[in-house]
């Protein structure tokens, strides 16, 4: 099978980018919503294209990877080279379709979304920049690659949420976000010189090979207790957690809401938030075999994330916000979906629903984002205490919006329900305790998901300024469009598809499981339905109840004021500005010194210069006279 | 006729084409057609270069000719290339013909402001080619002392003080070097036979571990001084605050690169014992340089103080590589050296553009400067993007080669040196960003600025130059780097055995 049409994958966007953003200023705004539009489509086709030919065209029982092409970038030393290329495996032409399909959808919402918007040839500029480095991302052939993608991304990330660059809050949030995942790349570099330092490649074939030089091979040297793979692959990980928003590096997606809410639904919700998901998937033989303790902290920090996050989720009053909280949580099952998995057939089960449930999620959340947009659309606010009663004024978003609360909170048969289920049969088999807390999160997701329904679309109804109305078709076709992906794509065959060793595996339906799963939904939707499908006080109620506690969850326990204490306080107040000083004062100083010292006895001396004759006589003869005892002096 | 002697005839030419031209309007145009030439004469020279390698030609050395200048000191005028010295020519190259077009408005006494930058530029073209330790100290001289006239007279805000400062600073560093340079020179011929300046020769002979010892200090702390070393920086923020525009894009673009230049050509090179046993002291300094500037600059509120501290920190990076003394880390501080050039000679380019429109550089005066000059501000966050490491761009290749190359050393000191020096890439994000969000984006604080103009165009033609060279490197750094690492290896080989 020739897959050499694949470079047009990466090669379109970059060239939609250039020629919209360089040309963009010239053109009717529509025109350039339309090059990039139509540009997306052909690379969605492309990677459907791509997708089919890879899936139908397996040899033997096991799905081959194949290097497409591979080309020196930047050579470093004999052995460590940067290549870049293109990697085709069942994880990155799963990920193909995943990113062009909700990319294409919002690029279609985007054109009646940001009408009229001031920048708008800038924005489907970066959407397509955005586009090319998260799709070269998911098709590098290695580590470095990946790097460097990463990076890209983390740019488009912050010119994204920056969009609107004259609201402060927008530019405060876009370097936000970037300085923390900078922070985290920092590790992943750090991780990445130590692996490939003892590995002697950054190739992803070499490094997953389960007789290469990062398995069985492994250098067994040992730093402070722990090998040194496992120092490694926890540093990559935290460059992973740092984009995938895990606790204590979360801090930037909820922020991050303050770009346009397509971008929220393309990038902080379906693509680049799961690249954390997508590199511990990519390196996940060489965590299962040589750092299982790094594997072990994956399954906690996700755990933990997933149950924080929900918590927060149910006070906050922003829907964009809850929506980024429940991103969060969602991650952390995917997170530990991986860290709960074992490698090949039954075992791998971990592994498949992580991804099933990246493939799921996507969709879902994509669309509660488009929705929510939707919403803000009509209504021109992002608070819930100012919505109610939309479902008459907006009958396609509320019923889209209502299959994926239902999707997000795993009712059969929509697709949410079977990769949850999967994920916690893989919790259940692996660790009672962390099956536990992703049971109960469940619960509390049903609960936040339908508190922001009925707020939105039931409860009382608010004055409104002027009487909100459906959005144009151009949005709400991407809406249908993504329910229907929502409804059906737990029907597609992923065991057979996407699995840790590349062969299909076996998944029984586990009642156990799934029946409680679906119960405690079933809660949260009705606790849900009691507090808020009508105006009532029993939320204060509630809320007062639970005072201490709700504060801590409402104000998102905290952890943004640890931040500001040790960026503002810490890193400005005690170090950056004592180093200034000390570099003005001391060090300088110590230079002027030298300099004022120098001018100090030149002033002296130059007084012996005086031009009076008198003076030299008598210089000259003391100074014969001291010369001459001198002399006597040492004979 | 050696293809070399262009780079130093032409700005000659040049010069004395200005010093006829009596109508200043055509001033400008004398030196853009001199600068304009150089620049082709730089790329002429590596067509050159390629075509002698690809016929077989494996000197260390291409077009060397030498004259004997000075016969009782054995002082030659010996002229020669390799692919570091190529590449550095290239950006020298680059960094003069932007800074031209910069100083296009130039008025007061701008025919001596031309002659002093141009002679300033032939002193470095002219150091890059030498062979010869002497006739480089006299090039290097001679880029150095115009600096003081172009500061004195063309620059601004504490203007005496400064150009004062930064002569002595580097004067005193030039004393040191110059020590150092005799005490090669002395034991150039430790066998008996004719004492020599000529790099190459020296190169061959074995100084004396106790010679090497006393003089390495001397001749890296000297060249260190023009490469912004901690503690001896400190004429850098203050030089470049009071500077003429161009003049801090050759400062720091150009000159600081003779530093760095030196340092691993004739310090480290022809004292090589010395430079692995001294090498420890250095690298803490450095080390300290690249977290200290970075730190340092988060705190400035003047753009050209952030760009000095940003500088010491990048070029503290160049010299930390140089002393890891392999192939993969010396590659990166040459690929640094060409790239922080071209983006601290961008950023210098900018903010004299931005100053010459708002009449202030302090960063919290100013904002929303990205609705009023959006073509200069897309440019500063590119510069700033690069500056910061993003791939794609120059900084990111650069970076990455040193941090590679660093981590081949296995023991513990190293390691640590290296993870600080990488922790610069979030300090470097935090200070360009907050400069970025305070000076470009928000609401825009002054309704003067609505009536701002754009760039002009030789402001457009001088930041796209840079702009272009940044990106041709960052998205395609293989021929570079090659050209870079041909002679490395001979040299490293040197530096280690």
């Amino acid at each position: 099978m020739d897959f050499s049409y694949t470079i047009l994958i990466l090669l379109l966007p970059v060239a939609l980018f250039f020629i919209i953003g360089l040309l963009g200023s010239k053109m009717n705004p529509k025109v350039s919503g339309m090059i990039g539009t139509s540009g997306l489509f052909i690379i969605t086709l492309l990677s459907y294209v791509t997708a089919f030919n890879y899936f139908t065209h397996r040899t033997g029982e096991v799905f081959q990877s194949i290097e497409v092409f591979q080309f020196v970038w930047l050579p470093f030393t004999d052995r460590l080279v940067i290549h870049l290329g293109i990697l085709l495996d069942p994880l990155s032409v799963m990920m193909l379709v995943v990113i062009t399909t909700v990319s294409l959808m919002v690029h279609i919402y985007s054109l009646g979304y940001m009408k009229g918007e001031v920048g708008f040839a800038r924005y489907y500029a970066f959407l397509s920049f955005f586009t090319f480095s998260m799709l070269g991302l998911v098709v590098a052939t290695n580590i470095f690659q990946m790097y460097i993608f990463w990076e890209l991304v983390g740019v488009s990330s912050y010119l994204l949420i920056g969009f609107y660059y004259e609201r402060p809050s927008a530019v405060a949030a876009a370097k936000k976000a970037f300085i923390v995942t900078r922070f985290a790349d920092l590790g992943f570099l750090i991780g990445i010189l130590l692996l490939s330092f003892y590995t002697n490649t950054f190739d992803f074939i070499a490094l997953t090979d389960l007789n290469g030089p990062a398995i069985a091979q492994s250098s067994g040297v040992v730093f402070l207790g722990m090998s040194v793979t496992t120092w490694a692959m926890l540093l990559i990980f935290m460059g992973g957690a740092g984009k995938s928003a895990m606790f204590p590096l979360h801090i930037w997606l909820p922020d991050a809401m303050e770009g346009p809410t397509p971008v929220s639904a393309l990038i902080h919700a379906a693509t680049m938030v799961v690249a954390g998901v997508y590199l511990v998937a990519r390196l996940f033989p060489i965590y299962h075999f040589s750092a299982p303790g790094a594997l072990e902290v994956i399954a906690y920090i996700g755990s933990f994330t997933s149950l924080f996050a929900a918590v927060i989720a149910c006070t906050q009053l922003d829907i964009k916000r809850v929506l980024a909280y429940s991103t969060l949580s969602q991650i952390g099952y995917m997170m530990v979906a991986l860290g709960v998995s074992g490698y090949g057939s039954e075992a791998g089960l971990g592994y498949m629903a992580s991804l099933f449930h990246l493939f799921t999620h996507a969709f879902f959340k994509a669309l509660l984002f488009l929705g929510a947009g939707s919403v803000i659309h009509a209504v021109h606010s992002n608070l819930m205490t100012e919505m109610g009663g939309l479902r008459k004024h907006m009958p396609i978003t509320h019923i889209t919006f209502l299959v994926a609360c239902l999707t997000i909170s795993g009712i059969p048969p929509l697709s949410g329900f079977f990769s949850k289920d999967e994920i916690l049969v893989a919790a259940f088999e692996h660790h009672k305790l962390i099956f536990a807390v992703q049971w109960i999160v469940a619960g509390i997701t049903a609960f936040y998901m339908f508190r922001l329904y009925f707020t939105i679309f039931w409860n009382s109804n608010p004055q409104y300024n002027h009487v909100p109305h459906e959005s144009p078709p151009t949005m709400t076709i991407p809406l249908v469009i993504l329910a229907l992906a929502s409804v059906f794509s737990g029907f597609v065959p992923f065991h057979d598809l996407v699995t840790s060793d590349g062969r299909a595996l076996i998944t029984e339906f586990h009642w156990i499981v799934a029946i409680p799963s679906v119960l405690v939904g079933m809660v949260g939707i009705s606790f849900a339905a009691v507090l808020y499908y009508k105006k009532n006080s029993k939320p204060e109620t509630v809320a007062k109840g639970l005072k201490a506690f709700y504060t801590m969850a409402y104000q998102k326990f905290y952890i943004d004021e640890v931040y500001l204490f040790v960026t503002h306080k810490v890193i400005f107040q005690f170090i950056s500005r004592p180093i200034a000083w000390f570099d003005r004062h001391i060090v300088d100083g110590a230079m002027n010194l030298i300099g004022n010292t120098t001018v100090f006895f030149s002033g002296s001396i130059k007084k012996m210069q005086s031009g009076q004759m008198q003076e030299y006589i008598w210089y000259f003869t003391s100074g014969v006279l001291l010369l001459t005892l001198l002399i006597f002096y040492l004979n | 006729m050696n293809p070399l002697l262009f780079l130093l005839i032409i700005p000659l030419l040049t010069i004395v084409g200005i010093a006829m031209v009596n109508d200043l309007a055509k001033v400008r145009w004398v030196s853009a057609i001199g600068m304009s030439a150089q620049l082709l004469i730089s790329f002429v020279l590596l067509y050159l270069f390629y075509q002698q390698r690809s016929s077989g030609n494996t000197d260390d050395m291409l077009f060397v000719s030498t004259a004997t200048w000075y016969e009782s000191f054995n002082i030659q005028l010996k002229f020669g290339v390799d692919g570091i010295s190529i590449s550095m020519i290239l950006l020298t190259s680059i960094v003069t013909f932007s800074g031209m077009f910069v100083s296009w408005q130039v008025e007061f006494l701008r025919k001596e402001f031309f002659i002093s930058l141009i002679i300033l530029a032939g002193g470095v073209f002219g150091f890059f080619i030498s062979l010869d330790l002497f006739t480089m100290f006299l090039f290097y001289e001679m880029a150095v002392i115009p600096m003081y006239l172009l500061i004195g007279i063309w620059g601004s805000g504490p203007k005496e003080y400064s150009a004062m400062k930064l002569t002595l600073m580097l004067m005193g560093g030039s004393a040191l070097l110059l020590v150092g340079l005799l005490g090669i020179y002395f034991n150039s011929a430790p066998e008996g036979g004719k004492l020599t300046f000529d790099l190459t020769e020296i190169a061959k002979v074995h100084i004396p571990l106790s010679a090497q010892l006393f003089f390495f200090p001397f001749t890296f702390i000297g060249f260190g001084v023009l490469g912004a070393l901690f503690p001896f920086h400190t004429w850098s923020p203050d030089g470049h605050a009071s500077a003429p525009t161009a003049v801090s894009m050759l400062h720091a673009g150009v000159l600081m690169k003779l530093g760095g230049y030196g340092c691993f050509r004739v310090a480290m090179y022809l004292l090589p014992e010395a430079a692995h046993s001294l090498a420890w002291i250095f690298i803490i300094l450095t080390t300290i340089s690249v977290v200290y500037g970075a730190f340092g600059a988060i705190w400035q509120k003047d753009l050209k103080y952030i760009n000095a501290y940003s500088s010491v920190s990048h070029c503290g990076l160049v010299l930390f590589a140089l002393l890891m003394m392999n192939e993969t880390a010396t590659t990166g501080a040459i690929l640094q050296m060409i790239s922080h050039g071209l983006m601290t000679a961008l950023f210098f380019a900018l903010i004299g553009m931005i100053y010459g429109r708002t009449h202030t550089r302090m960063i919290n005066e100013m904002g929303g400067l990205m609705k009023v000059i959006p073509f200069l501000s897309v440019v500063y966050v590119i510069a700033g993007l690069a500056s910061l490491g993003l791939p794609g761009l120059s900084g990111f290749v650069a970076e990455m080669t040193i941090f590679v190359g660093s981590f081949q050393h296995t023991d513990t000191f190293h390691r640590v040196a290296t993870i600080l020096a990488c922790s610069s890439i979030v300090i470097t994000a935090v200070y360009i960003l907050r400069v970025v969000g305070i000076l470009l984006l928000g609401p825009i604080k002054n309704n003067h600025y609505l009536e701002l103009q754009d760039a002009q165009w030789f402001e457009k033609l001088s930041g796209v130059t840079l702009v272009v060279s940044i990106a041709i490197i960052g998205m395609s750094p293989f021929w570079l780097s090659s050209l870079i690492r041909e002679p490395l290896n001979q040299m490293i080989n040197h530096l280690t055995n």
